[in-house]
């Protein structure tokens, strides 16, 4: 489904990714793992262009996204992400919030798209909120309303950017929920996290970052039982 | 001393009499005050106008993918609008009207036209730098969500991005509005009638200056309360979506 090949990210003469080659299948539940300043949360963001690689292809569904003259827009709307801030739009109610992306690009008419966002309120617990602001929902609430915004495009795989590390921890259970019924629905996943339970219970392939590589992978339960790399036991030790 | 302080006093009431009633003279600082907002007003549209357009086109030009090749096209326009900002903002205000007024329309007798030129051009690159500062304030993470949805980059500028700065930079561009709306006082020095102008002829005609020139100052700082006063009722309104 996304095909990585000599992915290489440097900014300035800082590589933060190096030469990275990695295959996302359908329905996999792709969970990496990492100490901060691995690349991970760079690499995410190769996947859909938020960077531009400075070396390497990417390939989605067939579609060379690396390609300049690849209509990114049509790409990046059959690719959710979700932010570690939530990056809800503050000026707009959060049904604004999810009907505007299927609106402009004439995925639904208005109608439609209020009762895709009514649905998935619905599905997430916040029907009530359909017209609040993003002020006035506590952090749980706004990051599930952010998943639910990207769903709304009707992506085929969605990113999620460490969606849990600006919450508080009352309220990370209520996001990795909303979280797990996705990937039970069989949903695409690539989540970048530290919540290494997420990881082993949803996880199907685990990603361990160190320096810009991906130094060691495999499924989840063989790889928190018994990591083979040194530095991953290392990084296990202080995590767990 | 307190004798000569009465006097004055007492022919207060007189000066004023002559300065603004006499033979309906009101009529013509009247006329000199519509002069003067209309003069605000249209120079005010044509200064925002410009001053959005060459906003958009810096922080686009800023903006630009990197690895993509840079549009030739952009980089010209992104010059043209630096120069502008650059002259306009480095030259005063009054040495402006006077180039416009003798030298680039010296045979032109429609001093109206040349001065929302001149109010609106230079009031374009003021805004034109407080809009580019706002759209820098809007947080870098609200453009990629709007970008991860698949909007595109008008779109997401549209819907997201100017919104948000126009709230930010509100104060800002009021206090431009007020600015603007006393400078067009320097016009006078062409001829254009506005109220600064009409008040100096009366002064010269009367022989007496301080009732004139107060007066038309105490117009100038009511209106200037007015504009604040609805200033900050909008401002309130945009915050409605802060609320808790």
């Amino acid at each position: 489904m996304i095909d990585v090949k000599n992915l290489s990210k440097s900014f300035g003469s800082n590589r933060v990714l190096d030469n990275i080659s990695e295959h996302v299948y359908p329905g996999e539940k792709v969970v990496i793992i990492g100490p901060s300043g691995s690349g991970k949360s760079t690499f995410l963001r190769c996947l859909n262009l938020l960077e531009t690689p400075t070396m390497g292809t990417i390939t989605f569904n067939g579609q060379k996204i690396t390609d300049p003259k690849a209509d990114i827009d049509k790409i990046r709307q059959q690719m959710g992400m979700v932010f570690q801030h939530f990056n809800l739009f503050p000026n707009m109610t959060i049904r604004k919030n999810i009907t505007l992306a299927p609106v402009r690009t004439k995925l639904m008419g208005q109608a439609e798209a209020d009762d895709t966002a009514t649905a998935l309120l619905r599905r997430v617990g916040l029907e009530e909120k359909a017209d609040s602001y993003p002020a006035q929902l506590s952090g749980g609430q706004k990051q599930r309303i952010a998943i639910v915004r990207a769903l709304a495009m009707k992506p085929k795989v969605m990113l999620f950017d460490e969606p849990t590390s600006a919450l508080d921890p009352e309220m990370v259970g209520e996001v990795l929920q909303v979280m797990k019924e996705l990937a039970d629905e069989g949903m695409t996943m690539v989540v970048v996290t530290h919540e290494m339970g997420f990881a082993r219970e949803v996880g199907t392939r685990v990603l361990f970052m160190d320096g810009g590589h991906i130094l060691e992978q495999n499924e989840p339960h063989a790889f928190f039982a018994n990591p083979k790399e040194a530095r991953t036991r290392e990084f296990l030790s202080k995590v767990l | 001393m307190i004798q000569s302080l009465i006097d004055w006093l007492d022919k207060l009431g007189p000066r004023f009499y002559i300065a603004f009633i006499k033979d309906d003279v009101w009529r013509l600082y009247l006329q000199g005050l519509l002069t003067t907002i209309e003069l605000t007003v249209v120079a005010l549209i044509a200064g925002t106008i410009l001053g959005v357009v060459v906003a958009v086109i810096r922080t686009s030009h800023a903006q630009q993918r990197p690895g993509r090749r840079r549009s030739i096209f952009l980089g010209i326009l992104n010059a043209i609008c630096k120069i502008y900002t650059t002259v306009i903002r480095g030259t005063p205000m009054m040495v402006q009207i006077l180039i416009w007024n003798f030298v680039i329309f010296s045979s032109s007798r429609n001093k109206f036209m040349i001065g929302v030129v001149a109010l609106g051009i230079n009031s374009g690159a003021y805004v034109a730098e407080i809009v580019r500062g706002g759209l820098m304030s809007v947080d870098i993470g609200q453009s990629e969500a709007g970008r991860s949805l698949g909007l595109g980059y008008l779109d997401t500028m549209r819907y997201i991005v100017i919104p948000q700065a126009f709230k930010n930079i509100l104060p800002s561009l009021g206090n431009e509005l007020i600015t603007l709306f006393k400078d067009t006082s320097l016009v006078n020095t062409f001829g254009l009638a506005d109220l600064t102008y009409r008040a100096s002829r009366i002064a010269g005609n009367n022989f007496d200056y301080m009732p004139p020139y107060i007066g038309i100052a105490i117009m100038y700082l009511t209106i200037v309360i007015v504009l604040t006063w609805l200033q900050g009722k909008l401002e309130r309104r945009l915050r409605e979506s802060d609320r808790r």
